[in-house]
């Protein structure tokens, strides 16, 4: 793993989706290898944001981004980076997981695969390795080459994320990653995201107030499309400095 | 709902066995073997070989489908995955339009273009003569009429793949193309086997484009620019003057029992590899 400093700096960005304003004048300067926790109520622009740091948006023939996103001082929408390779750097799990349809051993493998990361008689200690990393070789490890769909939801997300991982991200994006979990899955996942953060930069889009207490760092609150404030979770939510921030946190809005 | 399905099993048994008793006195008279395996069609003399037309009818279906699949996929994934929307909104009713246009037209197309086009350059580029009207014509036609079948079908298969399979794949830094090849063209492989075979058994009971572009001579083709004379071009062409040699009548409906059973036998091949296909790509 490279020990370079993590650097993301989010300057000026705005996405319009079908000419609809979702995101305005965003700047943000994301911690590395810290968690940073995204919260706002639905609809505030969170999974957008969070689409505009991997380059998803360009799948969407409707959306329009405008800004810079510096990643070590080189801007991603700039016309010459490569999508697939800041794809590799940003790690995204998604809100429902969402196995490739091939077996666990081969979802896990998908990512060194195309990328030619690994050689041939690597793989199998690449997966296993990433497997562990996401805690679920002791459960898999003898169904490697089942379905990756015959796996449970809770299973099923942390497959994605050693599958995420294999691929060799600097940076874990989750979109509401546990909210289709059950607790116990949701509490799995957690604390590999603290044990990942030593090496990881992670920045988790969440609607629940408590987990973003439990894990954040760095806490920053969306509403409508923009940031109304940002800082460090524990002046964030001792000492909110903006009144929407406190009627937030205090609930009275979600 | 099960019952809903007896109405149509009942067809299904109804036909098969109508032309059995209409065919059985050919049958009695030749035996099935003689009838499946000879290649001598005399109706005068009583002499019914079915080889050259089951020959011609496979061969036929199978040029057509090895022309159509490929393009069909290629493009399905095209309008699927690449295409703008813009582009999607004109070639889907065009799509629609293509499949609707009736067979004898294409029939005509194809004695217009396809069959002078063999017999003045694809004929001469093998160094051997054809009229032009041959298998090979009957397949390119065939191909032509099913590839709008094939690539509406597939196109609906392809879309619906679940699209956070697809992102995620991308999201992984996969390309697009590898994302078709890897994830796409897998998870639809059950999909496109049964669509191939819909095709296909539109194919080996396609009649009148094929009987146009033939050329319908009896004889077991040697090779695709040869004519041939599949089965449901022999039932159509003969079907009115059958009645006036004696077992002729029965041979035409051993011909359309012929076709109706190689239907079938292939539907129920699918059932089967389809079955297995599903549980080994169940994901």
């Amino acid at each position: 793993m490279t020990t370079t400093n993590h650097s993301l700096k989010i300057e000026h960005l705005s996405v319009s989706i079908a000419d609809q304003r979702i995101l305005k004048d965003i700047n943000l300067t994301i911690p590395g290898r810290k968690i940073t926790c995204i919260i706002g109520p639905s609809g505030c622009g969170k999974s957008t944001f969070l689409k505009s740091l991997n380059r998803m948006h360009d799948e969407n023939p409707d959306a329009r981004v405008s800004g810079r996103i510096l990643l070590n001082n080189n801007d991603i929408y700039d016309r010459d980076m490569d999508v697939t390779g800041i794809r590799k750097t940003m790690g995204l799990l998604a809100q429902h997981p969402c196995p490739l349809p091939m077996s666990v051993f081969d979802n896990v493998a998908y990512g060194p695969r195309i990328h030619g990361t690994a050689r041939k008689k690597d793989i199998a200690g690449v997966v296993e390795h990433h497997l562990k990393l996401a805690g679920l070789w002791d459960e898999v490890m003898n169904k490697l080459h089942t379905p990756a769909s015959k796996l449970s939801l809770g299973q099923q997300q942390r497959l994605c994320l050693a599958r995420g991982l294999a691929t060799g991200p600097e940076y874990i994006l989750g979109d509401e990653a546990t909210s289709s979990l059950d607790p116990i899955s949701t509490k799995k996942i957690e604390e590999l995201f603290i044990r990942l953060k030593e090496e990881y930069t992670i920045i988790l889009v969440t609607h629940i107030l408590r987990q973003a207490r439990r894990l954040a760092d760095y806490v920053v609150f969306m509403y409508l499309g923009e940031i109304i404030e940002a800082g460090p979770a524990d002046s964030f939510f001792t000492d909110p400095q903006r009144q929407l921030t406190k009627d937030y946190i205090a609930g009275s809005f979600s | 709902m099960r019952i809903m399905t007896i109405p149509g099993i009942f067809l299904l048994a109804a036909a098969g066995l109508v032309l059995f008793i209409k065919a059985f006195p050919v049958l009695k008279d030749n035996g099935l073997w003689k009838l499946l395996s000879s290649g001598s069609w005399k109706p005068s003399a009583g002499e019914f070989g079915f080889l050259p037309f089951i020959v011609s009818t496979l061969w036929v279906s199978a040029i057509a489908i090895l022309i159509a699949l490929p393009l069909s996929i290629l493009s399905s994934i095209y309008l699927s995955s690449y295409a703008s929307e813009t582009i999607r909104r004109i070639f889907r009713p065009v799509i629609d339009l293509l499949s609707g246009i009736p067979p004898v037209i294409y029939g005509v197309w194809g004695t217009l273009t396809i069959v002078p086009f063999i017999a003045g350059n694809i004929a001469p580029a093998l160094g051997s003569g054809s009229s032009g009207y041959s298998i090979l014509a009957g397949g390119i036609v065939l191909a032509v009429m099913i590839i709008p079948l094939l690539t509406g079908l597939l196109a609906e298969i392809f879309r619906s793949i679940p699209s956070g399979m697809t992102e995620a794949s991308l999201s992984l830094g996969a390309t697009r193309w590898q994302t078709v090849k890897r994830v796409m063209l897998r998870r639809a492989f059950p999909g496109i086997a049964a669509v191939t075979v819909m095709a296909l058994s539109r194919a080996l009971g396609e009649t009148m484009a094929v009987l146009m572009v033939c050329g319908n001579r009896i004889g077991i083709p040697k090779s695709a620019i040869d004519a041939g004379y599949p089965l449901p071009a022999l039932i159509a062409n003969n079907y009115g003057e059958m009645l006036s040699v004696p077992g002729y009548e029965s041979a035409l409906m051993f011909a359309a029992l012929v076709l109706f059973a190689i239907v079938f036998f292939f539907s129920g091949i699918s059932r089967i590899i389809l079955n297995r296909l599903e549980k080994r790509f169940q994901y």
